[in-house]
């Protein structure tokens, strides 16, 4: 099988909000990439910085006060932070697409269905005739599964249901085939049967158009059938990254192993649930150590005074925690163990 | 054996349709349309569905926040629905509510002190010392502490916030609570602290929860029984062990095939129902899932399947289990066989 290129590659970005109250550093250096045709998951609770990760790559986060303080954006091997506004209206759709949480607040009330499609076409196909916009348009909607799609086209907005809606704004995000599309809780706002109608068409459409998907979700579940690889953040920084697979049946950071542990199983009923103890912190508020020390059944005295860095387990298999540092040695580690069990 | 502590029978919740300048009515929304269920003492009761089938309704119903247009809600072997307010209000005592929004249901402008206290001023217990004890007390019980009473909401978290509801709810030590997606709008490691407190307080309490939510693993991790309703109307209801095992309505199977699970390596065969749930101002006739069923059979669009008990314990309300169903399929059998 030939080597999938990266994509989209994310390198060392920080993206800071400045606010009355001091600087907030929501995302803290973080590094990910996504390959031609993968489906990457980034997952994490509120506040990890998740949204405002993928809002960076689009460079929609709102400034004031939000700003991009460092790092690169590397789509095919160039950096999107130094494009111009103009270029990057180009990247946005044609390349890079993003759908929303909020099907109900992303489409505007007052167009057509049709309209707002046909939008987004012609702002980059210039040379369209409205026939080849519409017919176009229509395609899109029978791709994402919506039925009467040439009646659909002259409704509005409150017409649709909650499903309907999220199909929209997919195939408004596909109209011009783009190479990544960033799909931020595409299913948060949906039911379980909808959801499952979304996320079905999300897998098909990976793979029959072979479009990358980097979906941002905070269901474990989402991501365990959704993707290939994860990315588990943790207050700004990326603390744990590994194939989907290996996440489950592997996982290392005390938090993700946490976050698998907490969630109820509809399989298999336990006595208890494990929590872990304490509240997610404020972004910024830990300047020392590892921001998972004061949850963390595992920490010891190097956890409260220096920050991990992300060390390698395997190849694939990337862990923020000291356990994991081999300068720490296999000893550290297997005492906690024993002492854990 | 224990007893019902809550019985519901027959109940309806209509919500008129107004139109024109004078307001006529020109239809109903049937939010609730003849559920009966009953809820044994110290049992929890897991309430599924997805939005506008009329799970919330069902709770607020039963605590007369909304007026029922039909049915009897007994309490203790007292019919709420025929008691005048004054009654009402006395026996709110004995059943509380824990909301789902942690940020709406308090009040910003007072304090926490000032919130919890307020159930026991409204249920009569004048002393304000001995207010003020069962405040700390409670405030300790839910896993917060004294100092925590001088605060406002808004100096808490979403989850801090759910356990200042479940405190207010407790404080006027009630049989009942009704918890309306009390875990929905917090994170998943604080979704587990809560519902780990609230199993440790009905042990502690001996109290009855019927619990309302849209995550069916939720409810499985918290239930003693469930029930699903669609559109209104409870399709199935049982043992909750017996209902994630063996359901038997097309609808629950959906349901529970469509929820994610969280282990990669866990291959289920999925039923993916198409469609959206139909309005319930104007349900389909017969079965209202007729529209979505993959079992649909003609007798299902014509007449409404009532809720039938199907083997101990677990009822369900489907054609594939009644007797029209059969003879419908026994129908369909001879109709294949003579061609």
């Amino acid at each position: 099988m030939r080597e999938r290129q990266k994509l989209l590659e994310v390198k060392d970005l920080q993206t800071t909000f400045f606010t009355d109250s001091g600087e907030i550093p929501a995302v803290d250096h973080v590094d990910f990439y996504v390959r031609e045709g993968e489906v990457l998951g980034i997952v994490g609770e509120s506040g990890c910085g998740k949204s405002v990760t993928s809002l960076s790559i689009m460079q929609l986060v709102p400034n004031p006060p939000g700003k991009i303080t460092g790092g690169e954006i590397l789509f095919e091997n160039q950096d999107l932070l130094k494009k111009t506004e103009k270029e990057m209206r180009e990247i946005r759709g044609n390349d890079v697409a993003m759908i929303f949480q909020e099907p109900m607040t992303s489409l505007n009330p007052l167009f057509t269905i049709g309209n707002q499609i046909a939008e987004a076409i012609s702002l980059h196909k210039k040379n369209w005739s409205k026939k080849q916009i519409k017919d176009r348009a229509i395609e899109m909607l029978r791709l994402v599964g919506l039925p009467r799609a040439e009646e659909l086209m002259k409704e509005y907005p409150h017409q649709l249901s909650g499903g309907m809606r999220q199909r929209v704004m997919i195939a408004m995000a596909l109209v011009c085939d783009p190479k990544v599309l960033i799909a931020d809780e595409p299913t948060t706002a949906l039911d379980v049967t909808i959801q499952a109608q979304i996320l079905k068409l999300m897998r098909e459409l990976n793979e029959r158009m072979n479009t990358a998907i980097l979906l941002i979700t905070h269901d474990l579940g989402v991501v365990a059938e959704t993707c290939e690889r994860v990315v588990v953040m943790y207050a700004g920084q990326v603390i744990e990254e590994a194939p989907t697979q290996e996440i489950f049946e592997n996982p290392c950071h005390p938090y993700t192993r946490g976050l698998i542990q907490s969630v109820p199983d509809m399989r298999d009923k336990k006595e208890r649930l494990y929590s872990i103890p304490g509240n997610v912190p404020k972004p910024g508020s830990i300047k020392k150590g590892c921001r998972f020390a004061a949850r963390c059944e595992s920490a010891f005295s190097r956890c409260w005074e220096e920050t991990p860095e992300l060390y390698r387990n395997s190849d694939v298999h990337q862990t923020r925690c000291f356990l994991y540092d081999e300068q720490e040695g296999v000893t550290n580690r297997d005492e906690q163990a024993t002492a854990k069990s | 054996m224990s007893k019902p502590l809550l019985k519901v029978e027959g109940l309806k919740k209509y919500f008129p349709i107004r139109k024109g300048l004078i307001g006529k009515t020109v239809g109903h929304v049937k939010a609730i349309d003849d559920i009966s269920f009953y809820v044994n003492e110290g049992e929890t009761l897991g309430i599924v569905g997805e939005s506008g089938c009329g799970k919330s309704t069902t709770g607020r119903t039963i605590m007369r926040l909304l007026e029922p247009t039909e049915g009897v809600v007994e309490f203790e072997g007292r019919d709420l629905n025929s008691m005048s307010a004054n009654e009402v209000r006395k026996v709110r005592r004995d059943i509380q509510m824990v909301f789902q929004d942690p940020y709406a249901s308090l009040n910003p402008r007072h304090t926490i002190g000032k919130i919890l206290e307020e159930p026991l001023i409204v249920h009569g217990v004048s002393n304000a010392k001995e207010r003020r004890e069962k405040v700390v007390e409670f405030l300790k019980i839910v896993g917060l502490s004294e100092y925590h009473a001088k605060r406002y909401p808004h100096q808490f978290s979403g989850g801090q916030r759910q356990r200042i509801g479940i405190a207010r709810a407790l404080m006027t030590n009630p049989k009942l609570i009704i918890a309306d997606e009390p875990v929905s709008a917090l994170d998943v490691s604080i979704q587990a602290q809560v519902l780990n407190l609230m199993q440790d307080l009905q042990k502690e309490f001996n109290l009855t929860y019927i619990f309302i939510a849209h995550d069916l693993g939720v409810v499985r991790h918290i239930s003693n029984r469930v029930a699903v309703m669609y559109l209104g109307k409870i399709v199935e209801i049982t043992e909750s062990e017996e209902l994630y095992a063996n359901p038997l309505h097309p609808y629950t199977q959906a349901l529970l095939s469509a929820v994610p699970v969280p282990d990669p390596n866990y291959k289920k065969e999925q039923i993916i129902i198409e469609g959206d749930m139909p309005s319930p101002a104007n349900p389909p006739s017969g079965c209202a899932f007729h529209t979505r069923c993959p079992f649909k059979m003609d007798v299902c669009t014509k007449i409404t399947p009532v809720l039938a008990e199907e083997s101990t314990g677990h009822s369900v309300a489907c054609h594939l289990y009644t007797q029209e169903g059969n003879d419908d399929i026994d129908r369909k059998k001879q109709l294949e066989g003579s061609v």
